[in-house]
């Protein structure tokens, strides 16, 4: 049977949001592996807390709600910003991805008044196996909320140029994953933590 | 294709020579081996002192009997594979000239099937002895009241042996009564290291900050080598063990003289010796009976009765005392220079510029540890 | 800011440096693995003559470590990963119908990561000693000694190496779910592209478990954490299992392009299709599954409990499972056929009987009783070597000569070809199958000398004859190689008569790989174009089916990726970054600007313009 190699106008060119949006997938799953394994860590070591404090002794169950709320809400904006830039409203969609940004920066703000304060009261990563764990932990997660507010900032300082007008609701949807993913493991990080320790 | 017939010319041929020659340097010069610390035939007079299929107590031959039962089914697989893989090469093998049409195959379900379903029984099949072996071989978790208690510490690169039964402490050499299960409770005071007798049982490793067990049995009197089996760094090939079975009675005669102190000669080179002793070796190693208690080194207590020491790599002679007295890193290789004892790690014996007289008179003091 | 070019981009070093071009990235990449080959190799043969003789004194425990520590390392990370990543970077894109990667300056960041990585890890050689702890690191013996900064630079460079093979990864995959032609269904891939993308999800999801393992022991040396430290508390035995979640999987990343390979070499060489070329699909996934079910059979001696023991001791057995239904089918896809005894089949056959041997004594090993006398010994060395050379090298080998041809444009000698299978065939065989021996009767692995009296002599001393044949037939090949350069014989586009997309093109194919981007109706699509079936099913040849397609006045315009320096400097700046923390807290300086070199790097990139125009 004869084969006639005939053509689509479409070839060659896939469609590049698609594209993004499957790395990205692809790269949160690699990351869910990396924050189980430190978890994982975490959890093997939850009570080995040699002559240093305990989870009981040390944490404030009550504030760091508070700052996990704050992260929660900053998902919500992050959902406002990514809407407002289906929409192509750039102004309204600059305003949520700064508010986004601010709640991530709360977040990180009340990070380091947490672990400073747990470094006051003996808990530090040489102090044992858990301080260990626990530290490094949370410092992964706040590294990746960082990244994620200088990610905001920069497609908020982007967007100013007009540069990427047709792509900008694609890059803030990329974003917008990420987010969402530190978001989520922030939940699990709460849950196994802190609220299964106390 | 024609040119590649060029390539045998003599310019060729010159090049192929002279790498053969290297090659036959390169051999000569490593066949050309340094010195000999110990040749283990002059302590074992078996040819393969280590095999493991050359058991010598019945967990070995536990293990050995299931291991053959698995290397036929292996070696029958094996027959099959490849001979279904020669016999396509040479039957299909398109010869010159000779182009033959060729089916398009693209595949068979049923074959699929077979060869998928084959393979599950075999693996079922030899799964059953296997599971049965690994859960018998947990005898290795719960020791008979017969069993002869002995505690084993890895350390960067020797073996600690304590008997807590007769109260004494040695390191290198272990002797065991035959017949008789003999129960390893096993730690690592720095590292992970394994400890593997192969005529006797499979290795177990030794991990700090925990506790593992292994089983010894010996059928008949004589000596047996095994060595490190987990890489420890720089002298992991020099962490020996001899083992020495022996009859019950020979046993017992052996590990009452372990469990007798040292007396320290007051007169002659032995005492000279003695004050050299307890100003320098007391710092790491221990003699019973004196105020020597120190045991991050091997203890001395009964050193003459041993034929080796330095983990067992170099035999007991005072010729070989006096070289690594002299310069320990030179016989066996150390990194004394990052002891840190308070840190736990301790990586050889420095070299303490110990004067021949001195050498001399330590020699007459360990030869009095019988 | 675009990088500038000059006025030819296609020549001079500039070019090489900031190449987009996945098929240039793609040869990079197989020069460099060639090059750590030869340096791997050269660690091997030292440890060859080390070991040829009892209390051998060629070197000395120190340099012994070294060597077995790097030949493997280099061997794992710097040869057979980049070789396989050599031909996906190459051949994935033209096999499944694209014109490049998905994120072509990715791409290159992947390969530049690379060479700093394995730059970094060489220059410990000259500073103070490269990494003995050997390539597996276990902890406490890596964090042990602090003072010595060598397993500070193998902890570092294999974790910046996994981060250029995750984001090869990342790249491979998004590339294959999005850049297939048309009409190029999943099913319809080449086994080649299947087994890329199996290898791509072993590695997105093993490679975060040592990177976690790494931080941790880079954490232990250096800043006093305490995950490693028994005294602590902690346990030595979390990094092995962190360590082997990654490393089985691994060998299976180190395999499966091999094995991709081999299934497109066997049906051109017999002229048939691939036998049950679905199985071999799905078995390739089944292996990916299984493969992170089966870590802890490393550690079957460090005291996990009879009930995990058995449980992976079944998962172990298992995974012959699917790999027995691989080989089964490449044997029934050369039952029948026209066999063409030319140098790549040769690899691929000789890969099969190879990698049967070491699938046979990894399933004794399954058997955890047998294991414990196995385990740690050179019977174990024998099986790695017989699935990562027999299998994976002699796979990569057969990769070589089959598409040598495509990307040159000229084909490689096949007198000198099947010398150097013959020669390496009998090195090989010579230099491993004795350590089986060796192994049964006691000897250890990972020891830098034995002692007389233990019998290990002779087969030791066979072992180094064979490892010196190895070398011969290197020396064959690389021979063969610079040979081909003048004389070789022109290939043509399909010097094979081949079945898939790459040998419809030129030889070597032009930077926008296809004229015109085929629409595709089969499996094997350009041998259905060539040939046809007749009513007994042997293959007919159609007039004209191998014409290569000329682009029409409607075809779109290509767009090809422009080259770009930025992924080179951002490589760099993780190489300070690297090299700067190995020296902590002095070191932090210049880790500082590679964290800014990075940035530089990074922001540089998202402000340059993707494409150009293709003349």
């Amino acid at each position: 049977m004869a084969v006639s190699m005939d053509h689509t106008e479409h070839a060659g060119h896939p469609d590049m949001s698609n594209v993004r949006k499957v790395a990205m997938w692809a790269f949160l799953g690699s990351e869910c592996l990396f924050f189980g394994t430190l978890i994982s860590t975490f959890l093997l070591y939850h009570n080995t807390t040699g002559d240093g404090p305990t989870a009981k002794e040390i944490f404030s169950v009550p504030f760091t709600s508070v700052s996990s709320f704050v992260l929660l809400m900053s998902s919500l904006t992050m959902v406002l910003a990514h809407h407002a830039a289906g929409r192509k409203d750039w102004r309204r969609m600059r305003v949520w991805l700064l508010a986004t940004a601010g709640l991530g920066l709360v977040f990180l703000s009340g990070q380091a008044y947490e672990f400073t304060s747990f470094v006051h009261e003996g808990l530090t990563v040489t102090t044992s196996p858990f301080g260990s764990a626990f530290f490094v932990l949370t410092g992964f997660h706040g590294g990746h909320v960082a990244i994620g507010v200088i990610m905001l900032l920069a497609t908020t300082l982007m967007s100013f140029t007009g540069r990427l007008r047709d792509g900008e609701g694609m890059n803030v949807e990329l974003v917008g994953l990420y987010w969402h993913f530190v978001d989520i493991v922030w939940i699990v990080i709460f849950t196994v933590v802190y609220l299964l320790q106390v | 294709m024609g040119e590649s017939r060029v390539i045998f010319g003599s310019r060729r041929r010159r090049r192929v020579v002279i790498v053969l020659l290297l090659i036959a340097a390169a051999l000569l010069l490593a066949a050309c081996s340094g010195g000999d610390p110990t040749n283990l035939a002059r302590v074992v007079d078996r040819a393969k002192p280590q095999s493991t299929l050359d058991p010598k107590g019945p967990n070995a031959a536990k293990i050995d009997d299931l291991y053959l039962m698995v290397i036929i089914v292996a070696a029958a697989v094996f027959v099959l594979v490849q001979g279904a893989l020669l016999v396509a090469i040479f039957k299909f093998r398109q010869r010159k000239g000779q182009e033959r049409p060729v089916r398009q195959m693209h595949g068979n379900m049923r074959l699929e099937l077979v060869w998928t379903i084959i393979p599950v029984v075999i693996l079922a099949i030899i799964a059953v002895p296997t599971l049965s072996t690994l859960f018998d071989h947990g005898d290795d978790r719960d020791p008979s009241e017969n069993a002869l208690q002995i505690e084993v510490t890895g350390h960067q690169w020797w073996w600690e042996f304590s008997y807590p039964e007769y109260g004494f402490t040695t390191a290198g050499e272990l002797h065991i009564p035959v017949d008789r299960p003999v129960y390893l409770t096993m730690t690592s005071a720095d590292v992970i290291h394994s400890f593997w007798v192969p005529p006797l049982n499979g290795k177990r490793d030794v991990v700090p900050g925990r506790i593992s067990n292994l089983l010894l049995q010996a059928d008949d009197p004589g000596v047996y080598t095994g060595q490190c089996a987990e890489f420890c760094g720089l002298a992991h090939a020099d962490m020996r063990i001899r083992l020495f079975a022996e009859t019950p009675a020979d046993f017992e005669s052996w590990a009452l003289a372990q469990a007798q102190p040292a007396v320290i000669p007051t007169t002659g080179p032995a005492a000279a010796g003695w004050e050299t002793f307890s100003t320098i070796c007391i710092a790491c190693h221990a003699v019973e009976g004196t105020n020597a208690q120190i045991r991050i080194a091997p203890d001395l207590t009964h050193l003459a009765s041993r034929t080796s020491f330095a983990g067992a790599t170099i035999d007991n002679t005072p010729e070989n005392l006096k070289a690594w007295l002299h310069d320990p890193s030179a016989l066996k290789p150390m990194r004394p220079d990052l002891n840190k004892p308070s840190q736990g790690r301790i990586m050889g014996m420095p070299n303490f510029h110990l004067t021949d007289q001195q050498i001399d008179d330590l020699i007459a003091l360990l030869e009095t540890f019988q | 800011m675009t990088t500038p070019t000059h006025h030819n981009p296609h020549k001079g070093v500039w070019s090489w440096l900031t190449t987009t071009d996945h098929k240039r990235i793609g040869l990079l990449y197989g020069v460099s693995a060639l090059v750590f080959f030869l340096i791997g190799g050269s660690e091997a043969l030292l440890i060859r003559l080390q070991l040829a003789a009892p209390d051998g004194t060629i070197l000395s425990a120190d340099a012994y470590n070294q060597m077995f520590t790097m030949h493997a390392t280099t061997m794992v990370f710097l040869v057979i990963m980049p070789a396989a990543a050599a031909f996906t970077n190459y051949f994935l894109p033209i096999l499944i119908g694209a014109r490049d990667v998905a994120f072509p300056r990715l791409n290159a960041l992947s390969y530049w990561i690379y060479i700093f990585g394995g730059l970094f890890l060489t220059i410990s050689f000259f500073v103070g000693g490269a990494p003995d702890g050997g390539w597996f690191g276990y902890a406490p013996l890596s964090t042990q000694v602090t003072e010595i900064v060598r397993m500070d630079y193998w902890a570092l460079g294999v974790q910046i190496l996994g981060l250029a093979s995750l984001l090869s990864a990342i790249n491979f995959i998004t590339t294959i779910f999005t850049m297939r032609a048309p009409g190029m269904t999943m099913m319809r891939m080449p086994v080649f592209a299947w087994m890329a993308l199996v290898v791509a999800f072993l590695l997105l999801f093993s490679l975060p478990m040592i990177a976690v393992g790494l931080f941790e022991v880079f954490l232990d040396r250096n800043l006093g954490t305490l995950f490693f430290n028994a005294a602590a508390g902690g346990t030595p035995l979390l990094w092995q299992h962190l360590f082997w979640l990654f490393g089985h999987p691994e060998v299976y990343i180190l395999i499966l392009p091999a094995m991709g390979i081999v299934s497109e070499v066997l049906p051109v060489f017999s002229r048939k299709p691939l036998f049950g070329r679905s199985f071999v699909i799905f078995s390739g996934i089944a292996i990916g599954f299984m493969g992170f079910g089966v870590w802890a059979h490393h550690m079957f001696v460090a005291g996990l409990g009879p009930v995990a023991e058995a449980t992976f001791a079944l998962t172990t057995m298992f995974i012959a499972v699917p790999t027995g239904v691989k080989i089964f089918n490449w044997i029934g896809t050369i039952w029948g056929g026209s066999l063409r005894m030319k140098t790549p089949m040769l690899f691929s056959l000789g890969f099969i009987a190879m990698f049967v041997i070491g699938g046979l004594s990894g399933v004794t090993h399954s058997i955890v009783p047998a294991d414990t006398q196995q385990t740690d010994t050179y019977y174990i060395v024998a099986h790695i070597h017989y699935v990562l050379f027999g299998g994976a090298v002699f796979g990569l080998f057969s990769g070589i000569y089959y598409w040598w041809p495509k990307v040159t444009g000229k084909l490689l000698s096949e007198g000198l070809g099947k010398l150097h299978f013959w020669v390496m065939f009998v090195g090989f065989n010579l230099a491993f199958a004795p350590m089986h021996i060796l192994g049964l009767e006691g000897m250890p692995r990972r020891t830098y000398r034995y002692p007389k009296g233990l019998g290990f002599e002779f087969w030791n001393f066979i072992s180094t004859v064979g490892a010196m044949t190895i070398a011969v037939s290197i020396l064959v090949f690389l021979i063969n190689a610079w040979r081909t350069r003048t004389h070789g014989e022109i290939a043509g586009n399909d010097p094979w008569d081949g079945r898939t997309l790459e040998w419809t093109i030129s030889s070597p194919p032009p930077e926008h790989n296809f004229d015109v981007v085929p629409v595709v109706h089969s499996e094997d699509d350009f041998w259905h174009r060539k040939y046809t079936e007749d009513a007994d099913g042997n293959a007919v040849a159609i007039p004209g089916g191998g014409a290569p397609l000329v682009a029409g006045p409607d075809d779109p315009p290509i767009h090809l990726p422009s080259p770009s320096f930025y992924p080179l400097l951002a490589a760099f700046g993780m190489f300070l970054v690297v090299l700067g923390l190995v020296y902590v807290p002095v070191g932090l300086i210049l880790a500082g600007i590679g964290v800014v070199t990075v940035v530089w790097g990074f922001f540089g990139w998202s402000m340059e313009p993707l494409t150009r125009e293709a003349h």
